[in-house]
């Protein structure tokens, strides 16, 4: 079968297109990674909070971009979603985190993990475990272009842009106003926040308000594309963690690279079929099954749940501090 | 005889930013060694440099002859140096007891044991009994260290350094923010746990320094302008000028 | 201030009485643990009552990070799976090869499964604590957890591996079918690790882990390299939950995947910290009133996970000591004579809190049944509520908002109770 020219042509086609859509996923799913891993390093940052429910946020921002586009469209859920997720988000650090602080920041963190359990069973309550039913909205329901035989969806360009517009507003937030300043001087001393003045606690309410909502808009749009499901923050909770300890803890450069690798690994792996045996040949068969015969026959594709944590182990080896970290704990 | 404690060439950066440049500085066996200066003079870092808690740019540091720049501060610390802090470091959840026995426990020889009764080690408890005793902590030993009243507190520090019996002992402002009467309780303390052991003491109570030292070296901008006895440094015009004119106004 | 000394018991001052009532307790917990089954003997209870023994030793091994050491570890259940999936192979081979190795040792093997994970990770896991631990520790256990998946011949896949616990050699003729012997067997081992994980915190290796709990940076100023200490704590921990694993596997004569999952992790967590992570008992507390929820809320409503998320929550932002802490904090008073001052204030605020924590309920049931599509009464202390009835949402927001702002108040008058009581106790010296 494979003997004839033209199988082979459009066998190196096909690699092409792989390559191409999955470079494209990639970058989606890096970006996305990145709305959620700035969020959490610039509070991790200022407040040495580590929000374990900061992927519920975004599981939040996703239903509640369902509920609301049920009752009053995709457009106006697409605002209103994130604001509501940013509103909870800072209702949580006035009245709980703020609470807890004197109790450190093991207390804190638990208090993130509670949060995040909780989030997840009145979101299974309220929703019921299995995906909802959560659509593209039908002004975007094209294909924006099409790449060998591939429809691509002009909603994942729209997701696309959403993450780039943000990204550029990020920065621009960053370099050019005070509250950008404050939370620079955070990044590289964070030692100083302390010295803020009086306001500091309203600074981490907005940062924290501000990191949730980018979350819950993170929900919101990746929701119609990704599965929907009450599930999905502690699906996605250990690679956000693998993502910021692999960048460096507090390193904002460091959060957009490890994002943008993670994303493209994530998504090359599962587009890819290969395994050892598919390369070596198959083992002597005569061993029966065995550790190494599961290795050898596994798929690249099975192994890319795992691949965020091989990651993270490598970089504990190689560079504890992570990627571009500058700091100890 | 080698020297306690031999800085050589010491540099720190951080960024570019030189905290300390070219310090020397030789303290003898048995010496009562102060180091004064003006805020911001580089005297913590100089001790953190030599007790390991950070690593010099460059230079070296020598303890009885031995490099021990570069070494970890646990390492140094088994060598026989050891420090305290200046903001009060002690194990707060875990009694007065309990704090001045863990300083005990690697010099007795128990490291990690996990195969010993830590309250039936008769050594361990004498020991500790007689710094509680040193340290006039006795009827204060099953508190909380984080409970302690503040002098109690910088007392218990000094018993933590002295605990593990180091020939070389290090006290980072032992007496600051005490008032007059417990300052003379803690000298005479130090003077008494201090008997045959190599002190270096960072102050700022002109009192403590000339009281108590033996020489002393006056640190500015991350440099040791003169060193000498009491008397050498009080008559010295360059410290005069940098340091105690400063001071008298 | 003499006085001060007697209110705490000293190490070194234990006197007869003292070690008297230290045996005693430990001796009183053991006849429990004879007597238990032969008051409760239904199946049902014999099996709560082994999977609270097993949780137990699992909470005391987690303590050992978590209270002893203070590295707050969102993996913990890698080691006891791994425990369980090394009994059931180790039975496995036993029964195959025909070793003459009874049951009663299989938890050692268990152990030493999650021993021997534990040497191998942990070194690279313990180098740096706080926050970057507890991320490691999640990453490693989402690693194990989905490896299991992969590597189907060591971990059986989905269907996980499973074993005859009554296929190996007899001990004193006890065949080890029938539950009450797997209860005993549990309890044995129970004491033992428990005993062993008390003797551990006595030992200078324990102090130093609460020393490097305390203040890392000072303990390497007393000759301890931090990293290490963490390392054998890590260690042991690994241990004495592979030997709970091991008594799962023996318990439900399978392993399979769950067993290392984050949920296994999350509820060591929960139970080891509503209990208290502060004393020794704690955990203790804190896996019987946890795996007690667990077994009797499931029976009773459809979101028992969510109840514990909010005790839990609770817990962390009202009493970060847990229970063990909230009972402890009242000795010193209780010494001093000046508890019975702060009891009418404690009534007084019981009322609205009890009110409160109805109406959370009430309105959790109602919306849980309105998204359920369920019509069913809820039953809160004997009365009847209709989830469809606008009376029940009426009753719901009055309890809570009421509730709320009552309780606050009452609360506040606790503490000034609490602090004048305490006071006294300060006199008296019983509190420093």
């Amino acid at each position: 079968m494979e003997t004839g020219a033209l199988p082979r042509i459009v066998h190196e086609y096909a690699v092409l297109e792989l390559i191409v859509i999955s470079i494209l996923n990639g970058v989606l799913f890096g970006m996305l990674l990145f709305l959620l891993s700035s969020g959490l390093t610039v509070i991790f940052s200022m407040m040495g909070v580590l929000n374990f429910a900061h992927a519920s946020f975004y599981m939040l921002g996703a239903f509640f971009g369902f509920q609301l586009t049920k009752w009053i469209g995709f457009w106006p859920a697409f605002v209103l979603a994130p604001l509501l997720v940013g509103a909870i988000g800072m209702a949580v650090e006035r009245y709980g985190l703020r609470n807890t602080h004197k109790h450190g920041h093991v207390a804190e963190l638990l208090l993130t993990f509670g949060l995040a359990f909780a989030i997840e069973e009145i979101v299974a309550m309220i929703w019921g475990r299995s995906p909802v039913d959560y659509r593209v909205p039908a002004l975007l329901d094209f294909p924006a272009f099409t790449i060998f035989s591939t429809n691509y969806p002009a909603y994942k360009i729209f997701m696309l842009a959403v993450s780039v517009v943000i990204f550029v507003a990020l920065l621009l937030v960053l370099r050019r106003t005070r509250v950008g300043l404050i939370v620079q001087a955070a990044l590289t001393h964070p030692h100083m926040v302390g010295h803020l003045g009086h306001n500091v606690g309203r600074v981490f309410m907005v940062v924290f308000g501000v990191g949730s909502a980018l979350a819950g808009l993170a929900g919101v749009i990746a929701g119609p594309a990704l599965v929907t499901q009450s599930d999905m923050a502690a699906a996605l909770g250990p690679i956000l963690f693998v993502v910021i300890v692999f960048g460096g803890l507090g390193s904002l450069p460091g959060a957009f690279v490890a994002s943008l690798v993670i994303g493209l690994v994530q998504t090359f792996a599962v587009a890819l079929n290969g395994s050892l045996a598919s390369v070596f040949g198959p083992l002597d068969a005569a061993g029966g099954p065995s550790a190494l015969s599961d290795i050898w026959n596994v798929t690249i594709a099975q192994v890319a749940p795992i691949i965020p944590y091989l990651l993270l182990v490598i970089i504990l080896i190689v560079r504890p501090m992570g990627l571009m970290g500058t700091r100890e704990s | 005889m080698t020297a306690a404690i031999e800085v050589r060439a010491v540099e720190k950066r951080f960024g570019n930013v030189g905290i300390i440049r070219d310090l020397n500085l030789s303290i003898a066996q048995g010496e009562r060694h102060a180091i004064i200066g003006p805020n911001g003079a580089g005297k913590s870092t100089t001790f953190n440099l030599i007790s390991g808690h950070i690593k010099p740019t460059s230079g070296e540091v020598r303890l009885n002859g031995d490099v021990i720049s570069g070494l970890q501060p646990f390492e140094i610390n088994r060598r026989g140096l050891s420090r305290s802090f200046q903001v009060t470091n002690v194990f707060a959840r875990m009694t007065v007891w309990e704090n001045v026995r863990s300083a005990v426990l690697w010099a007795t020889g128990h490291r990690y044991a996990f195969w010993k009764n830590v309250d039936s080690l008769p050594e361990v408890r004498e020991r500790t009994a007689r710094i509680l005793e040193d340290i006039h902590l006795t009827h204060r030993r099953d508190v909380p260290a984080g409970l302690l009243t503040y002098a109690e507190q910088r007392e218990l520090e000094i018993g933590i350094t002295i605990a593990g019996g180091a020939t070389v002992v290090m006290l980072d402002e032992p007496t600051a923010g005490m008032s007059h009467a417990e300052t003379e309780r803690a000298v005479s303390l130090i003077r008494r746990l201090t008997e045959g052991r190599t002190l270096v003491i960072v102050e700022h109570d002109m009192s403590v320094v000339f009281g108590l030292a033996d020489r002393i070296s006056v640190l500015v901008y991350g440099h040791i302008i003169a060193s000498g006895t009491p008397e050498e440094i009080r008559r010295d015009p360059k410290v005069r000028e940098a340091y105690l004119g400063e001071e008298a106004h | 201030m003499t006085t001060a000394t007697t209110s705490v018991s000293g190490p070194a001052a234990n006197a007869a009485g003292e070690n008297l009532r230290f045996y005693g307790v430990w001796l009183a917990g053991v006849i429990v643990l004879i007597v238990l089954p032969l008051v409760f003997s239904s199946g049902g209870s014999l099996t709560s009552f082994s999977l609270i023994g097993i949780a137990i030793v699992f909470a005391l091994s987690y303590n050992i990070l978590l209270g002893q050491t203070g590295l707050l570890s969102f993996g913990h259940a890698v080691h006891y799976g791994l425990g369980g999936f090394t009994a059931c192979h180790v039975m496995n081979a036993i029964v195959s090869h025909g070793w003459p190795i009874p049951l009663p040792f299989i938890p050692l093997f268990g152990g030493l499964g999650g021993l021997g994970f534990a040497i191998l990770v942990g070194w690279l896991m313990t180098k740096r604590a706080g926050t970057v631990f507890a991320m490691i520790s999640l990453g490693i256990g989402e690693l194990v957890a989905s490896s299991s998946l992969i590597l189907r011949s060591v971990f059986g896949g989905e269907a996980g591996i499973t074993t005859d616990r009554t296929a190996l050699p007899r001990m004193f003729g006890w065949t080890f079918g029938p539950q009450i012997q797997v209860y005993y067997l549990i309890a044995f081992w129970l004491v033992v690790s428990a005993i062993a994980m008390y003797a551990l915190t006595r030992t200078p290796l324990g102090r130093i882990s609460n020393a490097v709990r305390d203040n890392p940076e000072r303990v390497q100023f007393i000759g301890y390299d931090p990293h290490v200490v963490r390392y054998l704590a890590y260690c042991f921990a690994g241990f004495f939950a592979g030997i709970a694993g091991g008594l799962a596997a023996i318990s439900f004569e399978i392993a399979n995947s769950a067993y290392l999952g984050a949920i296994q992790s999350g509820l060591v967590l929960f139970a080891t910290f509503i209990g208290g992570t502060a004393y020794f008992f704690g955990p203790i507390l804190g896996a019987i009133l946890v795996t007690y929820l667990q077994l009797g809320l499931t029976s009773v409503t459809s979101v028992w996970q969510l109840y514990f998320g909010i005790i839990f929550i609770g817990i962390v932002m009202f009493s970060p000591g847990g229970i063990a802490g909230l009972v402890m904090m009242h000795r010193p008073l209780l010494r001093a004579g000046s508890l019975w001052t702060v009891i009418p204030s404690y009534l007084v605020a019981i009322v609205p809190t009890v009110a409160l924590a109805c109406g959370v309920i009430l309105v959790i049931e109602t919306i849980a049944r309105h998204s359920g599509g369920e019509a069913s009464a809820i039953n809160l202390f004997g009365i009847a509520f209709n989830p469809k009835s606008p009376a029940t949402w009426i009753a719901a927001a009055v309890l809570v908002a009421g509730g709320f702002v009552i309780a606050r108040l009452t609360w506040r008058r606790v503490g000034e109770a609490w602090d004048r009581a305490a006071t006294v106790a300060r006199d008296r010296g019983y509190l420093a």
